[in-house]
């Protein structure tokens, strides 16, 4: 186990809320790897929905105040588990670091002397774990392989997009597939995977996000995924709580439980994870279901 | 003691409108040394030349200042003059009062004020210039042309028939280049092959032209008039002169790998002909793919087989050289590879192809013999969507620029897929037609409008696989809707690139390249056929995507241009270049890393042996990088000396 790996948190609103179990199951996880994870003692919203308005700074202030209070705290590193929070804060941080940046004016109106230097190292737990942890530790922790299982992983845009920020290639990613190959499940690779959930169109146009759940659903069902792994409280709200009104245009669709990769990590790990609150019972029951080695499932032989 | 003359051109009302020509003639007359102060209607007219030539001899002037327009613009033509009059060229200078002066000032005391400052300066430059005398290169008569698609064919034809020896080194074990792998061509539909395969047996057959197949070209010195190439000969285990091309070996190869010429679409053995029409028609063993290492012989069948006894193993690569005096760059074009767009199935997926491997589908003597069937069930499409700008006009991806033809052979492909199967569909998604070329307009108008293709303006965004299916995603931006399409086939009009090895021959050949990568011209309107480096020509779309037609019209171009090179015993060179001296320069070599010409070498002084800075005069073009440069002012642009640069410097502030 390394040593000393200590990465600064910024949870984000969702994860003290209706992601509560993403919160849990990544900071079990962390634990038993060995990473300690410090949560910042003041934080406030990202800031939400990255302004595609190059010249309106304001709604970036949100973000800024978060990141003067890490480096203030001394982290030069800090992760997040909410992508869209990593979303917002990388690009606002980079605003910082490039050229033709909004460094001065942000730091005048902030009336900040030095200012904010951009040195804060911005990480999604899934950029941390390929940096900093090898798939073999991953693998060396695990318990109850998820042999049979087949996830597919679903990103989103938001870890992906805009380039600049992109954790990985954004029209092929694939940087959980070690991670759930580590915990002995089928990677189950389908076209939908880096497509937009619908987003916050959730609020406004509810029937336009569930036809974009539908088709992200049976495409993964169709190559032949048990469950759909996401890293994103937004993806995994659309593509869950939505499933109910995907059905009354489509009843024959099968129910298709979304779950936290983090959650599947910390059942392979035998972690105990599950907090009181916040969970969406017929998920996690579905994919409860699914995760029980039967008699005759290969991970059970695998455990012996 | 100097005698000056001073000429000033009122240019028309050009000059005379701002500047006070009559005030500024007074003035001048006072400077220093002036013997002669005149002015004129236009100096550059007939009378105003004869005028300043009967001058100089009338009043014995030996040195003149022409205030007038820029040197850019009539240098030559006063150059021209003095020589008449039977003064040294450059001891006639121009102080430019248009340009610079009168066309710029509105008001006329400040433009007659400035104009005299710039004369003044002229004069003092020139009480320093010295007499220079242009100096003479001999000429090989020899080209090297590298490259052997239809550009490097069409040169080397154009310059041996003129009766000169042409060495014409290809890569490939056989001359054709892209040109060879076509099925039909734009806008005429002629057969690509029949066209060129005539071309290439000329080439051949030619007794001036030394056909140097499966070489390259690995080191170039010297300069215009007289290069010296070393081309590596890669051995091809076949011996040239025995192979009579019969075939006997290939049946027992036992190696069978995907064959380049079909663009990956067939197979074919490790002893192989590219292509049935190949020039030279021998066979080379692809050492890669053989079983057969340097160190083990493994495998003799091809030997056995072999009547004329012309397999050879042992062969090695050999190293020839040749003395050219130019030389013709026409290394072509590759297709970006569709692994670059990974929204596209990043050459994932069996059935998204590029166009070039559809033309491979569509050539009679093609891996699918001219029927289009889709590479991973080999059945005939019934919903093909081609993608033009596929990587074209995508900074995104890298690519800014339009690659010209595609919109042309994605029409012809659309055409003679709907020929061949009348009740298909096609999609055509485009984001400009751009048919600017003789017939091509009305080709695409006819591909439009009479053969029921489906012409959709917007880009793709996604290509995935769904069962035996592409799902297609676009962009309809006339209906401003989303399409989206289930293709048994897709065809990427991928971008046009400059050939892979190009980078490399161009630090070999110490030429420019653009940002793209394609080989920079000399002047983008004025020399488009010549490089940066003197005696180097470019045709082809080793300098810019372009179609057959284009390209054999530089590539004529070029050779015309090496052959006026070639028409002269000498070049004459101008002498306005840089000098060191030897005593002064302490070796440290900047000026060999500033020169971007290549023309500053580091070698022992014939004084003290010590190495100092060396001027090639053929290559220096007298830019002052290294003047500018030096640390110790060792280096002098003659013409421009530093005296002459601080003297001007003085009289003007």
């Amino acid at each position: 186990m390394p040593e000393g790996l200590r990465v600064g948190y910024f949870p984000g609103c969702t994860l003290k809320t209706d992601a509560r179990d993403f919160e849990s199951s990544a900071l079990a996880v962390a634990r038993v790897l060995g990473i300690e994870v410090a949560e910042l003692s003041r934080w406030n919203c990202c800031g939400t929905v990255y302004s595609l308005d190059a010249v309106n700074l304001m709604p970036r202030l949100a973000s800024v105040h978060n990141l003067i209070r890490a480096e203030e705290e001394g982290f030069s590193e800090i992760m997040t588990l909410c992508s869209m929070c990593y979303n917002t804060l990388k690009q606002t941080n980079n605003l910082f670091t490039s050229k033709n940046n909004g460094r001065a004016a942000i730091n005048d109106f902030l009336c900040l002397k030095p200012g904010y230097s951009g040195r804060v190292k911005i990480y999604h737990f899934l950029e941390f774990l390929r940096e900093k942890i090898r798939p073999e530790q991953v693998k060396s922790l695990v318990v109850s392989p998820l042999a049979g299982v087949a996830v597919a992983p679903y990103y989103g845009c938001l870890l992906l997009r805009p380039k600049e920020i992109a954790i990985d290639d954004p029209e092929k990613p694939e940087i959980l597939t070690p991670i759930l190959s580590a915990l002995g499940a089928k990677v189950i690779d389908f076209p939908f995977n880096n497509e937009c959930c619908g987003a916050y169109q959730t609020a406004v146009h509810q029937e336009a996000v569930a036809r974009r759940a539908y088709r992200i659903i049976s495409s993964a069902q169709s190559e032949g995924a048990d469950m759909i792994a996401v890293s994103c409280p937004l993806c995994h709200y659309n593509l869950s709580a939505l499933q109910g009104l995907v059905r009354s245009t489509h009843p024959g669709l099968k129910a298709m439980p979304i779950v936290y990769f983090t959650e599947l990590m910390a059942r392979a790990m035998g972690l105990d994870y599950r907090t009181e609150i916040g969970v969406i019972p017929q998920d996690v029951a579905a994919a409860e279901a699914r995760l029980r080695p039967s008699p005759n499932d290969p991970g059970r032989e695998a455990l012996k | 003691m100097t005698r000056l003359g001073v000429f000033i051109c009122h240019c028309g009302k050009n000059i005379a409108r701002t500047v006070n020509i009559e005030a500024l003639r007074e003035k001048a007359a006072t400077l220093p040394h002036v013997v002669l102060a005149k002015d004129y209607l236009y100096l550059c007219s007939k009378p105003g030349q004869t005028m300043i030539a009967d001058d100089i001899r009338e009043h014995r002037l030996d040195k003149v200042l022409i205030a007038a327009c820029s040197p850019r613009l009539h240098g030559k033509t006063f150059a021209q003059t003095a020589q008449r009059a039977g003064l040294n060229p450059y001891l006639l200078d121009m102080a430019n009062i248009r340009e610079h002066c009168s066309w710029v000032h509105i008001d006329g005391a400040e433009g007659t004020e400035k104009a005299f400052s710039i004369i003044k300066g002229g004069l003092g430059r020139l009480l320093y210039a010295e007499p220079l005398e242009p100096f003479q290169s001999p000429v090989t008569k020899r080209v090297l042309v590298i490259g052997g698609g239809v550009a490097g064919i069409q040169a080397t034809l154009d310059i041996a028939n003129s009766g000169y020896e042409v060495y014409l080194v290809e890569k490939s074990p056989s001359l054709g280049g892209h040109m060879a792998q076509l099925g039909e061509t734009f806008p005429t539909l002629d057969c690509s092959s029949c066209i060129l395969t005539p071309k290439m047996v000329e080439v051949s057959q030619n007794e001036h032209v030394h056909l140097l197949s499966y070489s390259e070209v690995t080191r170039i010195e010297g300069n215009i008039g007289q290069f010296q190439v070393t081309v590596r000969l890669r051995p091809r285990y076949v011996d040239e002169t025995l192979c009579t091309g019969c075939g006997d070996c290939v049946p027992t190869c036992p190696v069978v790998v995907s064959n380049e010429f079909d663009q990956g679409l067939g197979a074919r053995k490790a002893v192989y002909l590219p292509f049935p029409q190949a020039v030279p028609a021998v066979y080379t063993i692809d050492w890669d793919a053989c079983l057969n290492t340097d160190k083990l012989i493994i495998c003799e069948n091809c030997y056995k087989d072999c009547e004329a006894k012309a397999i050879n193993f042992l062969m090695e690569p050999q190293e020839k050289m040749v003395e050219v005096g130019a030389v013709v760059l026409a290394t072509g074009y590759e297709l970006m590879p569709v692994a670059r767009i990974g929204e596209y199935g990043g050459d994932e997926y069996e059935d998204v192809i590029d166009g070039l491997q559809f033309e491979r589908m569509l050539s009679a003597s093609g891996p699918t013999g001219g029927v289009v069937r889709r590479p991973s069930d080999g059945r005939i499409p019934q919903n093909v969507v081609f993608v033009q700008c596929a990587g074209s006009r995508d900074p995104e991806h890298g690519i800014p620029y339009c690659s010209k033809v595609c919109c042309m052979y994605t029409a012809k492909h659309a055409l003679l897929y709907k020929h061949a199967v009348p009740d298909g569909q096609v999609y055509v998604f485009y984001i400009d037609i751009r048919a600017a070329g003789k017939g091509h307009e009305e080709f695409v108008q006819k591909v439009m409008s009479e053969e029921r293709i489906l012409y959709l303006r917007g880009k793709v965004s996604k290509i995935f696989k769904s069962g035996a299916k592409l799902v297609v995603w676009g962009a309809d931006t006339l209906s401003g809707r989303q399409v989206e399409i289930e293709a048994d086939l897709v065809v990427l009009a991928m971008a046009v690139i400059p050939s892979s090895g190009s980078q490399k021959l161009a630090r070999t050949l110490h030429i420019a390249s653009d940002l793209s990568g394609f080989f920079s011209e000399a002047h983008p309107k004025l020399r488009p056929l010549e490089s940066n480096t003197d005696g180097i020509f470019l045709a082809g779309a080793a300098q810019f995507a372009k179609d057959i037609t284009d390209t054999v019209s530089q590539a004529t171009g070029a050779a015309g241009k090496a052959l006026s090179l070639l028409a002269n015993d000498f070049i004459k060179l101008e002498p306005t270049i840089s000098e060191v001296e030897e005593g002064i320069c302490r070796g440290c070599g900047l000026c060999v890393s500033i020169c971007p010409f290549g023309a500053v070498k580091m070698l022992p002084s014939t004084r003290t042996g010590a190495m100092v800075a060396g001027i090639n005069p053929i290559l220096c073009k007298g830019c002052g990088l290294c003047t500018a440069g030096c640390l110790s002012g060792a280096v002098t642009l003659k013409g421009s000396s530093f005296k002459q640069i601080f003297a001007q410097l003085e009289e003007m502030v």
